[in-house]
């Protein structure tokens, strides 16, 4: 092990101790990316973190090298993924999401010289970057969203996998919708239970799931599931209702441009800047370890408006943004 | 006669050189097809086999094939003692996941010292998946369910209760991770340092699934147990016409079948992650279920069966490194699978005609010479 290390440590750790002449130290910078499941086309999670990669390597002519998780992983395997890239050359290595929390502590360990970034978890280590996300706070301002645009009165949250990284989206959006409407309705649902991940991944499933809640009475659904959004979304079109993206600005992506009419906003969480000023930041010598937390403040959250369906509440959501930024407002997480 | 089943569950052996020619015809088979839809995609198919044959040699690489090998044995002996007398336990996967929940929150609790600790975790998962698994027995000789039907949706309970085991009871949540509690250190399966150059060990329950593909063989051919489970496979009223109670012997099978699928989710529990959390692997039983056919429910052809998988599933990150998808596993999976039957099949068929042959030439040759004698 202790040999691989060293392979790994042939490519330029220089940069973060050397000089900031950010070109030349650029072109030799590879970048290792390890996606979870669904990987790079899932139009949500994974591809948001493959534009802030395609665009370093644009305009910061980095190498790259992407790897995808597939279902049922356990933790070795996500440790044998981050291993191979680690030993194969590539500094820095960037994780995307939190099923990596374990397997990021312990590959880093195993290779000091190489900086890695984790997205959506704490993960704590000497070369361990985390870029950490305000979900709640984005998911409130599409929960007002979702309640002033709601005829019924009856709204609805499909979250892909029951884990407590998409409770801060149920969280801010029910607090949204109940701060813009206090007696709104709000049905839940999540698609499934880990370790079944397959939430993420089956529009089949969110189908279903949001159909139930069109039919039950729902004319605004806000989904938090990752490739079985696009179920939802089929579903609201059937029923002659209203969705809401999560991610990426779905209305805006080729993949939804069916659906686009249903889609009146989409929850931003800039997976892309994060990774972007991650990647940034190494070719200039200067990241950090330790939590990097894009909030609304930051930038790091926001709503889309593509489409304009949602131009004649805009300003009652930029007053709640604008509460939420001075602290008046505090969103609950959990 | 055989039947196209009693032939893909290898309970018609090929003899001699044909038994060899087989198992080569499918890789023969599996190899083409694939370098065919690489071709099609493509990629140079010779990159993929070299980027397979470059992962395989590398000792992490090699000890996690054999590690997750190990947990797919262990799942498709569960699934073959079923198909061995028509019984298709599809509930494996069920049977050991809710086990795995109940023996982790069990084992993390510590409530016993040491070594006991392990055992009790061991004795909680194998009565968890037996009682489990009994549930589709009992259903089947009393109401007449199809196990197929009544173990599918038990699958889906199970998933139900362990999630709600976790969440209500059981979980402690660090960070974004919900899991059981750590089985504490003395009471863990040590690894076994067996392959050079590598930090990574091979898990310690490689010794019980070896263990367990004797005994499997033992059972099945040298006990009265299993020549009532094959007579009962082959003809289910032949065996109750030679005095075999076939309904105790489908809920004695079910009930084993679950007990082995107890011990699948161990190797990551008592030797890989120490808890049962959103890393826990799923669809182990599946796998097993592809494995058994392809090992045709023989003990070493399984092992085989598993080795190949398992090498399969952990070599799609140095297929991506090639920049092959990764989906190019899961098509030479089901393509293997499919060869082997095919394969398997043709090379029965070819031998029941060459026997056919030689019969009817047995027959016509001596018929001449008492002619001429006469």
């Amino acid at each position: 092990m202790a040999a691989a290390a060293c392979g790994g440590s042939d490519s330029p750790t220089t940069a973060s101790t050397g000089g900031a002449s950010s070109a030349p130290a650029a072109a030799s910078v590879k970048v290792g990316l390890a996606y979870d499941i669904g990987g790079r086309g899932d139009g949500s999670f994974n591809d948001a973190a493959a534009a802030g990669l395609d665009k370093a390597v644009s305009e910061l002519k980095v190498d790259k090298k992407e790897l995808e998780a597939t279902q049922g992983e356990t933790d070795a395997q996500k440790e044998e993924r981050l291993r191979l890239l680690a030993s194969g050359g590539f500094n820095p290595v960037i994780a995307v999401g939190f099923a990596y929390s374990a397997a990021v502590t312990k590959v880093a360990a195993e290779f000091p010289d190489i900086k890695f970034a984790i997205v959506d978890d704490g993960a704590k280590g000497a070369n361990i970057t985390n870029l950490l996300f305000a979900e709640e706070q984005g998911s409130f301002l599409v929960g007002v969203a979702a309640a002033l645009k709601s005829q019924k009165g009856n709204v609805g949250f499909v979250g892909g996998v029951d884990v407590p990284l998409i409770h801060k989206f149920e969280a801010g959006f029910v607090a949204g919708a109940k701060a813009a409407k206090p007696d709104i309705k709000i049905q839940k649902k999540y698609l499934t239970q880990p370790p079944d991940f397959s939430g993420f991944g089956d529009p089949a499933k969110g189908k279903t799931a949001a159909q139930g809640m069109f039919d039950a009475g729902a004319d605004v659904v806000y989904q938090a599931a990752g490739g079985s959004g696009a179920g939802v979304f089929e579903a609201a079109k059937a029923a002659g209702g209203m969705a809401i993206g999560v991610d990426s600005d779905q209305a805006a992506l080729p993949a939804y441009a069916d659906d686009k009419d249903v889609i009146i906003t989409s929850m931003l969480k800039k997976v892309d800047v994060a990774v972007f000023d991650f990647l940034k930041n190494f070719a200039a010598g200067t990241v950090k370890a330790g939590p990097a937390i894009y909030d609304l403040k930051a930038g790091g959250v926001d709503y889309s408006t593509t489409g304009g369906k949602i131009d004649d509440i805009k300003s009652k959501i930029d007053e709640y943004k604008q509460k939420i930024i001075s602290g008046e407002i505090t969103v609950p997480s959990s | 006669m055989s039947t196209f089943l009693d032939r893909l569950f290898g309970r018609v052996k090929l003899g001699g050189w044909l038994a060899v020619v087989a198992p080569l015809l499918a890789v023969v088979f599996a190899v083409l097809i694939t370098s065919g839809v690489l071709l099609v995609a493509g990629k140079p198919p010779l990159d993929a086999f070299t980027a397979l044959a470059h992962y395989v040699v590398q000792p992490s690489g090699a000890v996690l094939i054999i590690n997750f090998a190990t947990q797919y044995y262990i799942s498709a002996l569960a699934v073959a003692i079923g198909f061995r007398m028509n019984l298709f336990n599809i509930g494996v996967d069920g049977q050991y996941r809710l086990a795995a929940v109940v023996a982790a929150g069990v084992g993390g609790a510590a409530l016993l010292p040491g070594v006991l600790n392990i055992i009790l975790v061991m004795v909680v998962a194998v009565l968890v998946a037996a009682l489990w698994a009994a549930i589709a027995g009992l259903l089947k000789v009393t109401r007449g369910v199809s196990e197929v039907i009544s173990t599918i949706m038990l699958n889906a309970i199970a998933t139900g209760i362990g999630s709600w085991l976790v969440i209500r009871y059981l979980g402690v949540r660090s960070g974004n991770e919900l899991a059981t509690k750590e089985i504490p250190p003395d009471s863990r399966v040590p690894g076994l340092s067996v392959i050079p150059g590598t930090s990574a060990q091979v898990t310690g329950f490689i010794v019980l699934a070896a263990i367990f593909g004797v005994a499997y063989y033992v059972l099945l051919n040298r006990t009265r147990f299993g020549f009532d489970l094959r007579a009962t496979g082959r003809s289910e009223s032949a065996a109750v016409a030679s005095g075999v109670n076939v309904k105790r012997m489908v809920v004695t099978t079910m009930v084993l079948s679950g007990a082995i699928a107890g011990f699948a989710g161990m190797p990551e529990l008592l030797g890989g992650s120490y808890k049962y959390g959103t890393n826990f692997p799923t669809g182990l039983g599946f796998t097993g279920i592809a494995i058994a056919l392809l090992g045709r429910n023989n003990p070493v052809g399984m092992a085989i069966g598993a080795l190949v998988w398992s090498f399969l599933d952990n070599s799609k990150n140095s297929l991506q490194l090639v920049d092959i998808s990764p989906e190019i596993v899961q098509i030479m999976q089901g393509t293997i699978v499919l060869s082997v039957i095919v394969a398997y099949e043709l090379v029965h068929r070819y031998a029941q005609a060459a026997k056919q042959r030689r019969v009817s030439r047995e027959l016509a040759v001596p018929s001449q010479p008492e002619g001429a004698a006469a």
